[in-house]
């Protein structure tokens, strides 16, 4: 029987066994939306904005582990979802995003709604298509999960004409897809394997430093065997928070601009450094001239472009990090007894001598909320064991540093591209991939107003979301940029009028809270979080010139870290 | 260093602009880039001419190895190989002593005259790049009307081939 390629579309997202796809109907993608109507394999959740499709989708992916599916119409729909196709594509999150197009016959003619979606998103996919004949159509949206999901992940665009929604061919589902011109590496060479355990067993500093490729990868189990078996302390990136337990003893914190002071001083003083899934990213870096200066470097990164993009390495290994680190465990395991314990002894006394510099202590009697004291609040309110999502910001650093994160996919944010508005669309989309847990979006007032619109999309699909967002009235981390690097001239990161967050989360058939005084605060977020089918948005007023700390400028090293106002090193 | 690197992709629409692009939104530098399809029409050949240090050369290949379109590369300044240009050029030629002079000319560089008017011979030349240029600076005061290069081609010595 001959289907239209509206009908190949949805049965095929069907046999994929997508559940939920993201979207916004539109001229283009009618024929599409009426197929979605007449079945209910396939869910549609209907966002205010597309922008929020993305983000909901890329929050449902990162959670899952899934790939998050998105649906939008030709022209202003693809536009809109570009931020969202960015954000993922920088995180290396695998997403397939199904835009409208005008009728084939049209394209070029500058038709209404018609934008070059293939050419406006190639810069920010992993790769994508345009399918312009129905009978390619169900094979492509294969190759678009086959490719968004596998080596190193990515958002996928698949451009759909509106003739070839309507056009007929027969369809069979594809099972599997062959591209002979992508065929990512999974096993890493046994030669550098066993080179980097010989170094890493000699070595009398050593150092791991976990990037999103372990969260990505499904690498968490291995990178937790391979560093106890190594006795070795362990750093995560902010992409990688979760992918080794922050409650652990040889965990030493997040690294980088606002790592801690013993994550970044292990760093510069380790002899031997091993990079698994993380992709030596500027803000982790620092100056590149400084970047680990005694030490021998070895990458495991699954993408061969990202070693020794920024940071030349000596033992580079091409694979997927848990394969590699199981092959790496044996080794170390087995050379366990040539280590040399005194050194690694001394090595941890130093880094202990640096741990109880206490670098994320901050004023605890303060009258006004701290926005570290927020955060340090939720962690024990949620028991460590919400999913929190976050915008970009101050408040961003803050969660990372102040929530002990101790599972993979708990932390949900954008790192690469640094998207304001991501935190609520992405909680969503987590929300809706775990509907019984607790999930938390910890934004500003700034952030939030961005993709404020889906407080609606929260309430139709009744996600009980807790907002918390950290009200400081001002875009706070351009606001400490400006009060650092341009002698406290605040241009334009004040907004004179900000609405009344509680009548505003009210207006949208949520519930609204305003906390002004520390003492209030408890109570208030177990009452939030009591209220399990509700939306809370938790509008907490806090200290406004509060900085995030510890510090490195752009382009200094990780030993030149500035403690707090009060505190600087010697 | 220079470097002519040898690519192998998919002859599909789009797969040239996403190497452009890649060069244009990495900052890389293109001297020359030809493409046309091979004897396989699902496959098309391009030859890049680039410039960089060997670590930028590096990363320029891994990020056209990313490309999902790409089957193949090969970086032809690695080992021994051949490079071919062709260029079609019109030159002013009225006078019989200068006439003469450029018949004289090609013949010393193995090039041809395949058009001539009264007033105008256009001349076809195939070699190296730096061949290319030789013959442009030979001609002197000649008067050059129009010069098209096809930009490089390249293939390895010996055994070695790329194929998919």
């Amino acid at each position: 029987m001959e289907l239209n390629g509206a009908e190949i579309l949805i049965r095929f997202l069907k046999d994929q066994g997508v559940e939920h796809v993201f979207g916004y109907p539109g001229g283009a993608v009618l024929y599409i939306y009426d197929e979605l109507f007449k079945q209910e394999d396939v869910k549609h959740i209907l966002v205010r904005h597309e922008q929020g499709a993305t983000h909901a989708a890329d929050g449902y992916a990162r959670s899952t582990g899934k790939p998050g599916v998105v649906l939008v119409t030709s022209g202003p729909g693809a536009t809109n979802a570009v931020t969202g196709i960015a954000t993922a594509y920088m995180d290396s999150i695998p997403m397939v995003v199904i835009t409208g197009q005008v009728n084939t016959w049209a394209i070029g003619s500058d038709a209404f709604q018609e934008v070059d979606a293939v050419g406006i998103t190639r810069p920010c996919v992993k790769h994508n298509f345009l399918v312009k004949d129905v009978k390619d159509l169900a094979e492509t949206l294969k190759k678009a999960f086959y490719v968004a999901t596998t080596g190193r992940p990515g958002p996928v665009v698949v451009d759909v004409p509106k003739d070839v929604t309507m056009a007929t061919t027969e369809y069979i589902f594809p099972e599997t897809v062959e591209m002979r011109s992508y065929n990512p590496v999974v096993k890493g060479h046994p030669k550098q394997i066993k080179k980097a355990a010989e170094l890493l067993l000699a070595a009398k500093r050593p150092m791991i430093y976990a990037g999103g490729g372990v969260v990505l990868g499904n690498g968490s189990k291995e990178l937790i065997d391979f560093t106890r078996g190594l006795g070795a302390p362990i750093t995560n990136t902010l992409m990688a928070l979760g992918a080794y337990p922050a409650t652990d003893d040889l965990f030493v914190g997040m690294l980088g601009m606002h790592g801690t002071y013993e994550a970044n001083m292990a760093m510069h003083e380790c002899d031997v450094l091993i990079s698994v899934g993380a992709r030596f990213d500027d803000r982790v870096v620092g100056q590149i001239e400084q970047f680990c200066p005694d030490a021998t470097i070895i990458h495991i990164d699954i993408d061969p472009a990202s070693i020794s993009k920024s940071i030349v390495v000596d033992v580079p290994i091409v694979g997927d990090v848990a394969t590699v680190l199981t092959d790496m465990i044996a080794l170390i395991k087995d050379g366990k007894s040539g280590q040399d314990d005194k050194a690694l002894k001394t090595w941890w006394s130093q880094i202990n001598e640096w741990r109880s510099i206490d670098c994320l202590n901050y004023d605890r009697n303060s009258d006004k909320i701290k926005p570290q004291f927020a955060i340090e609040k939720l962690y024990e309110i949620t028991n460590g064991d919400a999913y929190i999502t976050s915008d970009v910001g101050q408040h961003q650093m803050w969660a990372a540093q102040y929530y002990k994160f101790d599972q993979p996919r708990r932390w949900i944010n954008s790192g690469g591209l640094g998207t304001m508005g991501f935190g609520l669309p992405a909680a969503i989309g987590v929300q809706l991939a775990h509907p019984d847990a607790t999930v938390a979006c910890v934004t500003g007032d700034a952030s939030i107003q961005m993709c404020i619109q889906e407080l609606g999309t929260a309430l139709q699909y009744n996600t009980p979301v807790k907002i918390i967002s950290l009200n400081n009235r001002y875009m706070g981390m351009v606001r400490q940029w400006q009060e650092f690097f341009y002698e406290s001239r605040y241009s334009q990161s004040y907004m004179e009028t900000i609405p009344d967050f509680v009548k505003l989360a009210e207006s949208y058939g949520h519930v609204g809270m305003r906390i002004e005084k520390p003492e209030d605060l408890e109570g208030a977020m177990k009452e939030a979080f009591a209220m399990k089918d509700r939306l809370v948005f938790m509008d907490i007023i806090t200290d406004q010139t509060e900085n995030v700390y510890p510090m490195i400028q752009a382009g200094k090293g990780h030993h030149e870290m500035h403690l707090s106002s009060e505190r600087e090193l010697a | 260093m220079r470097h002519i690197i040898s690519v192998l992709l998919e002859n599909e629409a789009g797969a040239l602009s996403r190497v452009a692009g890649l060069f244009s939104a990495r900052g890389y530098n293109i001297e020359s880039l030809t493409v046309a399809p091979t004897e396989d029409p699902s496959l098309s050949r391009m030859t890049l001419v680039t410039e960089g240090s060997e670590r930028i050369i590096e990363q320029i290949t891994k990020q056209l190895n990313k490309l999902v379109d790409v089957v193949k590369l090969l970086d032809l300044t690695e080992g021994a190989h051949i490079e071919r240009e062709m260029m079609l050029i019109k030159v002013r030629a009225d006078g019989s002593e200068g006439r003469e002079e450029i018949k004289r000319l090609i013949d010393i560089f193995r090039g041809r005259i395949i058009d001539v008017t009264e007033s105008t011979y256009t001349l076809e030349l195939t070699g190296t790049g730096s061949k290319l240029d030789s013959f442009i600076e030979a001609l002197g005061a000649t008067t050059i009307l129009e010069t098209v290069r096809s930009g490089i081609s390249g293939i390895a010595r010996g055994d070695k081939s790329l194929h998919a």
